[in-house]
C-alpha cells in the first residue's frame, strides 16, 4: 500500500478569462514527503494549492486522495478528508484569542472524530485541546500569548496560528502556501525544525516557497512551474541544475550559488 | 493633569477596573462585592422588565410594552446575525409575516390552541423562512439584506394578488390568550430567555464557529466546516424568534393580515441596534423598549411624529454612535482618565 501515492494530480487545468493559469500540470506526492512547488511570481502555484483544496473549480483535470477522487469537491470536505492548507495572505479571526481561533477546526467532524466528542477525548475540552497545539507550534503555554487577540499577534505568529489551523485538524497532508514569507531569518531559523517535526509525525507537506534555501534544506522533491506549466520535477539539486529553471528564475546565475552557500 | 491641553497633546487613557479584571475568570464568586458586581446589571435589567406590567396601568400602554417586546425578539435577531454571523438582515417583516400567518392558520383551520400554535409556528416559520433565504446563503453584505428584504413585499403581494388566506381582509377569529397577565409575562419571559440563551450561545463553540464565519469564512472552510450549514442554523434561531414574535402577535390582535408583512418590523430592530449598541445584545432589546413607546407616544404630533422620531435618531448617531450599552459597559468596567502624549 505505501507505492500507492496520498495525492496525485493529472493534468489541472485553469484559466481566468483569458489568462492560463494553469495549462495540464501534473504531480505525485507520496506519503511521508515534503515535496516543494517553486516558481516565478504569477506562476499558478497559489492558483494549484486553490484547484487541489476545492477553493477554485479546476476546468479539467482530476485530483486523486489516496486513490479516491475528490476533484471539485467543496472546501470543508476535503479538509475533512486531511487534506488541509495554510494561506499565503493568513487568515485568522481577528477578533477571537489565538486559542480560541483553534476551537473552529476543532468543532469541524473530523477533529471531533479523531479526538472524541469534544475534541479532546477524555482528558478535556476543546480549550485545552487547542493550547496543547498552540504548544507544540510554539506559542508558550505559560505566556500571554494564547489568550491575546489575534489582531494583535505579529505576523510570525499569526504563520504559526495557520499551520495550528491545520494541526488541529489532524490532517494526513497540509499544503502549506509561503509559511516563512514575511519572516525573519531568526524565525525561519525556528520554523525549519518545526516543518522537520510535522514531517517525522508522519505528515506529508506540499509547500510553496521563495525562501528556497530553507525549502531545499527539508523538501525531499521539488516541481517547478512557470506561467502555469510544469518545467520539470525532481530532487533539489537536480531541479536547480535545470537549464530551463534557470531560464524562468531570470536567467540568474547566481541562484545556484544562492541556493547551496549554506 | 493639565487642562489647558489640546487634542493633540492628550489622549483619554482607559483602564480596566480592578474588579472587572477579578470578576472575568472562573473565581469570580470570592466575595459579596464581586458578585453584587457581576449580578446587580442583570438583576437590574431583569427586575426592571418583570416589574413592567405591574408598573404600567394604562391598558394602552400595556399594550405598547408587549409591542416593545416583540420588537426586542427582532433586534435580538438582528443583532446576533449582523454582528456574531456576518448577516445583514432587513427580514424582520418577512419573520413576523411568516409565524404571524403560521399560527393563525394553525389556529383557525387546525383549531390548535395557543399552547401548540407558539411553539408550532416559531419552528415552523423558521423552517420555512431558513429553506426560502437558502438560496441568498452565499450572499454577504447589502446583497443579502436585499434578498431579505424581497420576501416580505413579495409575499404582500401574492397574499393580496391570489386574494389566499383572507386577502387584504387578513385572517379573523384567531384565539387570543386567556388572560391579559399570561399574555403580558410570557413575552416578557421570552425576550429574557432569548437574550440569555443567546449571549451564552455566541460564546459557545458553536457560537465561536458563527463568529469565525463573520471573521474569515474561507479559513472556517478551510477549517472542514461549512458554511452554509451555520449560516442556515443562524438565520433559523433568528428567524425564529421572529417568527415567534408574528404568531405572539397575531394571538395578541386575534388577527392576521398583510399589515404584518410592514416594513417597520424590518427597520425598526437596524434603529433600536444603532441605538442600543450593535454587539451587546441586550443594547438592542433596551433600544426597542425605547424606541417604540416613543413612537407611540409621538402619535400625538401628528405627522409630525417621522420628524421628532428622526431628529432622535440623528441625535443619537451624531452624538452617541456607538450605542448605550456600549457606552454604559465601558463606563461600569473601566475608568478614564486624560494623560499627555
Amino acid at each position: 500500500m505505501s507505492e500507492e501515492p496520498i495525492l496525485q494530480a493529472i493534468s489541472v487545468s485553469k484559466s481566468f478569462g483569458g489568462v492560463q493559469a494553469l495549462t495540464q500540470v501534473n504531480f505525485t506526492v507520496k506519503e511521508g514527503d515534503i515535496f516543494g512547488i517553486i516558481g516565478p511570481n504569477g506562476s499558478g502555484k497559489t492558483t494549484l494549492i486553490n484547484c487541489i483544496t476545492g477553493f477554485i473549480k479546476m476546468d479539467s483535470g482530476k485530483v486523486f486522495y489516496r486513490g479516491k477522487e475528490i476533484t471539485n469537491q467543496a472546501p470543508n470536505q476535503i479538509a475533512n478528508l486531511g487534506i488541509t492548507r495554510t494561506f499565503q495572505i493568513m487568515r485568522p479571526y481577528y477578533s477571537l484569542p489565538a486559542y480560541k481561533n483553534l476551537i473552529i477546526p476543532l468543532f469541524s467532524p473530523r477533529a471531533r472524530r479523531k479526538g472524541g466528542w469534544r475534541g479532546g477525548g477524555k482528558l478535556g475540552d476543546r480549550g485545552t485541546v487547542s493550547i496543547d497545539i498552540l504548544e507544540e507550534i510554539g506559542f508558550e503555554r505559560d505566556s500571554f500569548v494564547p489568550y491575546k487577540l489575534a489582531s494583535s499577534l505579529p505576523t510570525g505568529y499569526l504563520k504559526r496560528l495557520e499551520l495550528a489551523r491545520c494541526l488541529a485538524l489532524r490532517p494526513d497532508i497540509i499544503l502549506c502556501d509561503e509559511v516563512f514569507s514575511g519572516l525573519s531569518m531568526s524565525e525561519i531559523a525556528s520554523m525549519v525544525p518545526l516543518i522537520e517535526k510535522l514531517q517525522m509525525d508522519g505528515i506529508t507537506l506540499v509547500m510553496i516557497e521563495h525562501r528556497l534555501r530553507e525549502l531545499f534544506r527539508v523538501a525531499n522533491r521539488v516541481m517547478v512551474l512557470n506561467f502555469g506549466e510544469k518545467l520539470t520535477e525532481g530532487i533539489p539539486e537536480e531541479v536547480m541544475a535545470n537549464e530551463k529553471v534557470k531560464e524562468a528564475y531570470l536567467g540568474s546565475e547566481k541562484l545556484l550559488d544562492y541556493t547551496f552557500e549554506a | 493633569m493639565d487642562k489647558n491641553l489640546v487634542t493633540g497633546e492628550r489622549r483619554k487613557e482607559r483602564l480596566d477596573r480592578g474588579i472587572k479584571v477579578r470578576t472575568e475568570g472562573i473565581y469570580a464568586v470570592s466575595s459579596l462585592q464581586e458578585v453584587i458586581y457581576l449580578f446587580l446589571p442583570r438583576l437590574i435589567l431583569i427586575a426592571g422588565l418583570l416589574l413592567l406590567p405591574i408598573l404600567i396601568t394604562s391598558l394602552y400602554w400595556k399594550r405598547v410594552v408587549s409591542i416593545a417586546a416583540i420588537y426586542a425578539l427582532l433586534a435580538l435577531g438582528f443583532d446576533f446575525l449582523a454582528h456574531f454571523v456576518g448577516l445583514v438582515s432587513l427580514g424582520g417583516a418577512f419573520f413576523i409575516g411568516v409565524g404571524g400567518y403560521t399560527a393563525a392558520l394553525l389556529n383557525t383551520s387546525l383549531g390548535l390552541p395557543v399552547t401548540l400554535t407558539l411553539p408550532l409556528a416559531t419552528v415552523g416559520g423558521a423552517l420555512i423562512c431558513t429553506l426560502l433565504l437558502l438560496p441568498a446563503l452565499p450572499l454577504r453584505g447589502v446583497y443579502f439584506a436585499i434578498v431579505t428584504l424581497m420576501y416580505p413585499l413579495a409575499l404582500m403581494r401574492i397574499i393580496e394578488a391570489l386574494n389566499i388566506f383572507g386577502g387584504t381582509d387578513g385572517i379573523l377569529g384567531v384565539a387570543g390568550f386567556p388572560n391579559r397577565w399570561v399574555e403580558q409575562y410570557l413575552i416578557i419571559l421570552i425576550v429574557i430567555f432569548a437574550l440569555f440563551g443567546l449571549r451564552r450561545l455566541v460564546n459557545e463553540d458553536i457560537g465561536l464557529v458563527f463568529r469565525g464565519v463573520k471573521d474569515n469564512d474561507q479559513a472556517v472552510r478551510a477549517s472542514g466546516l461549512s458554511i452554509t450549514l451555520y449560516k442556515a442554523i443562524a438565520v433559523f434561531i433568528a428567524s425564529g424568534l421572529g417568527s415567534l414574535g408574528g404568531a405572539y402577535l397575531s394571538h395578541i390582535y386575534m388577527w392576521s393580515g398583510i399589515s404584518q408583512f410592514a416594513l417597520d418590523f424590518s427597520v425598526i430592530p437596524i434603529a433600536a441596534t444603532v441605538i442600543g449598541g450593535g454587539g451587546t445584545l441586550v443594547g438592542p432589546l433596551l433600544g426597542c423598549f425605547f424606541l417604540v413607546p416613543i413612537s407611540e407616544w409621538l402619535r400625538e404630533f401628528g405627522t409630525l411624529r417621522i420628524v421628532f422620531y428622526s431628529l432622535i435618531l440623528m441625535a443619537f448617531i451624531m452624538f452617541r454612535s456607538e450605542g448605550i450599552m456600549v457606552y454604559a459597559q465601558r463606563k461600569y468596567h473601566q475608568f478614564e482618565r486624560w494623560v499627555k502624549v
